[in-house]
């Protein structure tokens, strides 16, 4: 017998006191952020930013018209001189940088990552309540390794783009794509459970919320 | 070597050793009272927070009963989206599973995200003797690894480790596995951090192949997620060109909307956060973006064995998130290696003899390490009933082999008296609990002095008399 008919069979065995019906599961959580008026948007953009500020990332609001020159001040504050785009980028939110910009495209070798300041980057989604962005590898976010190599990512979020809390958002998405959700700059408390900002991960992360 | 828990001494003399080390214990205390004040802030915030852990356990509990389709549906599901997958019935069967495709790829270096299953069945071990190193670059688990030691805990493994021990750990033993340590490194927590993070970025970046452990599979979807802070799991899962996943059968979720119970869960009790900083999912492989190849390999390693108890298969709901040892009395007084396994704690205590039966005196011990007081049932996110576990097992080492069972019962009941030293109350509890054992209720209704307890679910105090000197030399436990 296969170890998977043997595991599958030891399975069977051990639930055959119970009755065959399914677990009924209790859903009787809240959709939205607690505190919020569902459909509050203004309620929960600052609730994003709240919390988003609050793991130690910079955050500021910008108008569509002025996120070229709030892209160019997000890298140059962290003094960075070279920036990966991704595909579908919009090409005007980097207009107005003076540093060098990177395509993707042939896709960069992990070493010339390395070698790459800063990542300029859209999202696919984001969470007020745990002040999250998400990303899945769509257009203007590229491969996985774009937001993780380079240590200064700054990410633009668009206003209707941020639902109150998690199950409002986790329907938008598609499992099938790579996701990787982001609250905040990387960190550890592996040394005696105190919060330590900038592991391997981007250790600043600028988020800019723009309508 | 990478050590593993190996004829590791009963709780007893382990337990009585470790509440001897009074290092251990100041930094065991003020790590877990740190995060348990997180924790209870956020688990505070949420009005709904009953809510979530009611759903959470039922899914599970719906999990367990079908656990045969759900695993069926997620190796179908992770075979259409370009992933192999494998089954092991035993920790032997997985490392060899594990070791053969690691050699296939010709790698002789590996790098790791932590899990604790991969400890389990000591997988780094095996690996080591077919000439691979698997170096482990989650910081605690690295920490662990570098000063050749055990883990104490299943979210920070080198919990029981204070900062100056890290320092001098890394300063002697960073060079020996790549780049040093800075000679200067001092033992701020920052600096520490950025000294693994440049000791950890070549690995990364030359890494071919990666092993993991993950939090959740989802059945519906082949997905699998891994919950992380530092971004050295995104490094595994992305840059090399294999990755072997290695989960136990328990971790399968139903649907991908779950997640939303479980991810609101997780980080709030395990780190006090509201979302860890990075959550990753992904499925199968995906062209252009991350490995090329993706092996799961399903281990079995006695949960079939616990999924059989009837009273004690709710232990399998466990998503590992540590409240239950940062919550516990005796935890906070032994540490988690007096547990003598890589799942220490109230969850220890429970899911060790299920997994491995009680007949051996160290299994048969671990329910005993425990003074009832019930502190784990509140904070557990799946609403584990620990009491009721640990009094079904606890009977049922009564019931055992007579050559395990006296020895371990009266030694057991002396050692947790021990670490709960000087409180008559306590004692008798804990002697009452132990004949309550043999008669199992089943509910929380306990006879005795543990009524008033399991009423008011506070946690009991030690009196400073028993610790005085103690106490007194280390400022409250805070040095
Ligand atoms: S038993 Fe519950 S509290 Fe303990 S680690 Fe598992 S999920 Fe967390």
């Amino acid at each position: 017998m296969s170890a998977r008919e043997a595991i599958l069979g030891r399975i069977r065995a051990a639930v055959a006191d119970l009755p065959d019906d399914p677990v009924e599961v209790p859903r009787a959580y809240l959709r939205g952020a607690p505190g919020i008026t569902p459909g509050d948007r203004e309620a929960t953009v600052e609730l994003f930013v709240t919390r988003v500020t609050e793991y130690g990332a910079t955050v500021r609001r910008v108008p569509e018209a002025d996120l070229p020159t709030a892209v160019a001040a997000a890298l140059d504050e962290r003094a960075a001189r070279t920036a990966v785009v991704p595909d579908g980028l919009d090409p005007a939110w980097t207009a107005a940088w003076k540093g060098q910009v990177r395509r993707d495209v042939p896709a960069l070798s992990t070493a010339q990552l390395d070698a790459t300041d800063a990542v300029v980057s859209a999202c696919a989604a984001a969470v007020a309540d745990s002040g999250t962005i998400v990303l899945d590898a769509g257009p203007g976010q590229g491969r996985r390794a774009l937001s993780l190599v380079p240590d200064v990512h700054v990410c633009v979020v668009r206003e209707e783009q941020i639902g109150s809390a998690l199950p409002e958002v986790i329907g938008r998405l598609d499992p099938r794509r790579p996701i990787t959700w982001i609250s905040g700059p990387s960190a550890t408390a592996d040394i005696e459970m105190i919060r330590v900002q900038g592991v391997h991960g981007p250790r600043r992360l600028t988020v800019l919320v723009t309508h | 070597m990478s050590k593993v828990f190996l004829d590791w001494p009963a709780f007893p003399t382990a337990a009585e050793r470790a509440t001897k080390d009074e290092q251990l214990r100041a930094n065991v205390r003020r790590a877990t009272h740190t995060i348990r004040a997180k924790r209870g802030a956020l688990a505070a915030e949420r009005p709904d927070w009953q809510d979530l852990r009611d759903s959470a356990a039922a899914v599970k509990d719906e999990v367990l009963r079908h656990l045969d389709t759900y695993l069926e549906q997620l190796e179908t599901k992770v075979r259409e989206a370009g992933g192999v997958v494998h089954w092991a019935q035993d920790a032997e069967e997985a490392n060899r599973i594990v070791t053969g495709l690691v050699q296939e790829t010709g790698e002789t270096e590996i790098v790791k995200v932590k899990s604790m299953l991969t400890e389990e069945i000591g997988l780094d071990a095996a690996l080591e003797q077919a000439g691979i190193s698997a170096r482990e670059t989650d910081l605690a688990a690295a920490i662990v690894q570098l000063g050749d030691d055990l883990p104490s805990h299943v979210v920070v493994p080198a919990l029981h480790r204070n900062r100056t021990e890290i320092r001098d750990i890394f300063r002697r033993e960073m060079g020996r596995h790549g780049r040093p340590a800075p000679d200067d490194l001092g033992d701020d927590p920052e600096e520490l951090a950025e000294a693994a993070r440049l000791h950890m970025r070549d690995k990364f970046l030359r890494a071919k192949v990666a092993v993991s452990g993950a939090n959740f599979m989802i059945a519906e979807t082949g997905t699998l997620v891994i919950v992380e802070s530092e971004g050295n799991g995104r490094m595994c899962l992305t840059l090399p060109e294999t990755l072997i996943s290695v989960v136990g059968i328990e971790k399968v979720l139903p649907t991908w909307r779950d997640l939303e119970i479980f991810l609101q869960l997780l980080a709030r009790n395990a780190t006090g956060e509201r979302m860890a900083p990075y959550t990753s999912s992904w499925t199968g492989t995906t062209d252009g973006d991350g490995p090329r190849t993706f092996h799961l390999v399903l281990v079995d390693n006695g949960r079939t064995r616990a999924l059989a108890d009837p009273v004690g298969r709710q232990a399998l709901r466990c998503i590992r998130c540590g409240a239950c040892m940062n919550i516990c009395p005796v935890y906070e007084r032994t540490g988690g290696h007096a547990y003598g396994s890589v799942y220490p704690g109230p969850i220890g205590a429970i899911l060790n003899p299920l997994l491995k039966g009680p007949d051996d005196t160290q299994t048969a011990s671990l329910p005993y390490a425990s003074t009832l007081c019930g502190a784990c049932n509140e904070v557990c996110p799946v609403c584990i009933r620990f009491t009721d576990v640990l009094l079904k097992l606890r009977s049922d080492v009564a019931e055992g082999d007579a050559e395990v069972k006296h020895p371990a019962e009266k030694a057991a009941l002396k050692a947790v008296a021990g670490v709960m030293r000087h409180n008559p109350l306590w004692n008798a509890a804990v002697k009452s609990a132990g004949r309550a054992g043999a008669v199992l209720p089943t509910d929380m209704n306990l006879p005795g002095p543990l009524h008033g307890w399991t009423d008011s679910r506070t946690i009991p105090e030690i009196p400073a008399q028993s610790f005085r000197t103690w106490w007194k030399r280390t400022e409250g436990g805070t040095r």
